[in-house]
């Protein structure tokens, strides 16, 4: 069972339009270990945002199906928190009070008040955002509003963590700082994670396993790759280390041989690509 | 931001470590610079305004009352606003407050069906397919064109100048309204979808609050043409209320009691105006941001 704890089967997703049909997903099937840290590497639009929201019910799939813990799963919910790239809080609630909405949603029936508080600043704390908690997102810097997203999801006790391209639209510096965060914590709560990435360097320090996606239309997985290194893993300690080194070498392989961006791609069902991450993808 | 907020701190710090005399100097020196470059500027167009009026009409000639007319003639309005001499002979205050009164009954009204119909169309393409292309006739519709109709309807004038102010408030706030349903980002229905909010959790949590800023500049609109229709109402439905006393002071060739009057209507359009956005921005903090 905590072997097969996540099961993509065979999920396809064709999105239908009055005169074409974009075949995005083809036969994606993948199986996910509990606790296991998974990131999903591919172009822009290669239908990575897809299979995520088609893993969080937001999307369903056209065919194939999902398994979490021995239930299939077909409509959004609170067992598959998500932490989206724009943090998505609520700019009209406070810090704290985004968090609560949620855990007052999914815990009020079985927690006191005073259970819901507590776990609340609870997981506040874990991610260094108590001195904040009456602040509103927009009094907030960019790096703290995906922190409160992280508390937000990692609240809601899930049991898969849904991370679509969480540190993408941080500058490097904080990006690295919270990416150390998400590895204290992982070591910690040993979630199940599913992590959409840009960033191969990012990919190969925080996962397990690496799932590399060809491109679309039709996009399926094309390489998966086991990242053996010791854990904890230091960034500064693997710039140096030759096993690293050939990890990263074998995801900018696949990425820039194997699956050489053919101009252009095809627009429809997959998100507008935006020249920043053109530009980053060109650099590589 | 952090390296602001820890000089301003250093600053206060020191500030009260040193409280010299130079640094209360300072400070008063800072208000009143404030002050001055606030109040001055309309301080000195109101003056040469009204000395402009002055002179224009203390020409020979002159069809209106010079300022300084308007308030030797209507002396005994602006020092008692609240008089009461029984009927319609009743001060200032009065006036004005049984026009606001009207007009927080058909505003209270527009607010409410306006804020529901809005939703309804924001939420439904179909209501908007149905009811859209109506409101956008209906609302041209100038207020007091509605005026006989509510008449005859009501046969009674004090409904009529209600029904008149809500169906002139009314089309903004549901057009804002809907737009702001309309305009409920993807990203908080997924976070609602994520927590599985149920629709009323859904309805009060989410879309309320993310569309409260389109719904506020609605409500906004809505008022100040509420205060519009009101006055033009009631010169025709006549009775007690700010419009009529104007009328009433041109059927009697007071001219000083109109000037006066209009700018009582002025001074209490803006202030209404000033509520709801006070309202509005206290309600939305941190949404429009």
């Amino acid at each position: 069972m905590n072997d097969r704890y996540l099961i993509i089967d065979n999920v396809n997703k064709i999105f239908q339009s009055k005169k074409t049909a974009t075949h995005v997903l083809d036969s994606v099937s993948l199986t996910v270990k509990r606790g296991e840290y998974i990131s999903i590497i591919g172009h822009s639009g290669c239908g990575k945002s897809t299979l995520l929201n088609a893993i969080s019910g937001l999307t369903t799939a056209t065919d194939g199906y999902v398994i979490l813990d021995g239930k299939e799963v077909n409509t959004p919910g609170p067992d598959r928190a998500l932490v989206f790239q724009n943090h998505s809080l609520l700019p009209w609630l406070s810090v704290y009070e985004n968090v609560a909405l949620a855990v007052n949603k999914v815990f009020g029936a079985r927690k006191s008040a005073k259970e819901r508080d507590e776990w609340i600043l609870h997981n506040l704390e874990m991610v260094g955002m108590s001195h904040a908690l009456t602040r509103l997102p927009a009094e907030i810097s960019g790096g703290m509003k995906q922190r409160v997203g992280i508390a937000r999801a990692l609240a809601m006790q899930p049991k898969l963590l849904l991370l679509d391209e969480p540190f993408g639209a941080l500058d490097a510096l904080t990006r690295a700082h919270l990416q150390e965060e998400v590895m204290r914590i992982q070591s910690d709560l040993n979630n199940t994670v599913l992590m959409i990435t840009h960033d191969v360097d990012e990919a190969v320090l925080l996962s397990d396993r690496i799932v590399m996606m060809t491109n679309g239309p039709k996009a399926t997985i094309g390489e998966v790759l086991d990242i053996n290194l010791e854990r904890p893993r230091n960034r500064i300690e693997l710039a140096s280390d030759p096993q690293y080194n050939e990890y990263r070498r074998a995801v900018l392989r696949f990425l820039h041989e194997k699956q050489q961006k053919v101009a252009p791609l095809p627009k429809a069902g997959s998100k507008t690509m935006s020249t920043q991450e053109e530009a980053k993808e060109r650099a590589g | 931001m952090t390296v602001e907020s820890s000089n301003q701190k250093t600053g206060i710090v020191a500030a009260l470590r040193v409280p010299t005399a130079e640094t209360c100097k300072d400070r008063l020196a800072a208000s009143g610079q404030w002050l001055l470059g606030h109040l001055l500027p309309p301080l000195v167009v109101l003056a040469s305004l009204l000395a402009l009026w002055e002179i224009l009409c203390s020409l020979p000639g002159a069809m209106l009352p010079a300022p300084s007319q308007v308030v030797r003639e209507t002396w005994d309005l602006i020092v008692m606003p609240f008089y009461d001499f029984g009927g319609n002979d009743v001060g200032m205050g009065w006036q004005v407050l049984a026009s606001l009164e009207r007009v927080a009954y058909g505003y209270s009204l527009a607010v409410l069906v306006g804020v529901s119909l809005g939703v309804l169309i924001g939420k439904s393409t179909w209501a908007m397919r149905g009811l859209d292309p109506i409101f956008q006739v209906l609302r041209t519709v100038p207020p007091l064109a509605w005026l006989p109709i509510s008449l005859a309807a009501f046969q009674s004038s004090n409904p009529s100048a209600i029904f008149v102010i809500f169906i002139t408030a009314i089309w903004p706030i549901i057009i804002n309204t809907s737009v702001g349903i309309r305009n409920i980002p993807d990203d908080y229905q997924n976070v609602a979808r994520v927590l599985r909010l149920n629709p009323y959790e859904n309805f009060t949590r989410i879309m309320l609050p993310s569309a409260a800023p389109y719904i506020f500049s609605g409500l906004r609109i809505g008022i100040g043409l509420s205060w519009l229709a009101i006055v033009a109402a009631e010169m025709l439905i006549g009775g007690v209320g700010i419009g009529f006393f104007i009328w009433d002071a041109w059927n009697a060739s007071m001219l000083s009691d109109i000037v006066l009057a209009l700018i009582y209507v002025g001074l209490v359009g803006y202030l209404l105006d000033q509520v709801v956005g006070f309202i509005g921005r206290r309600v939305t903090r941190g949404t429009s941001a």
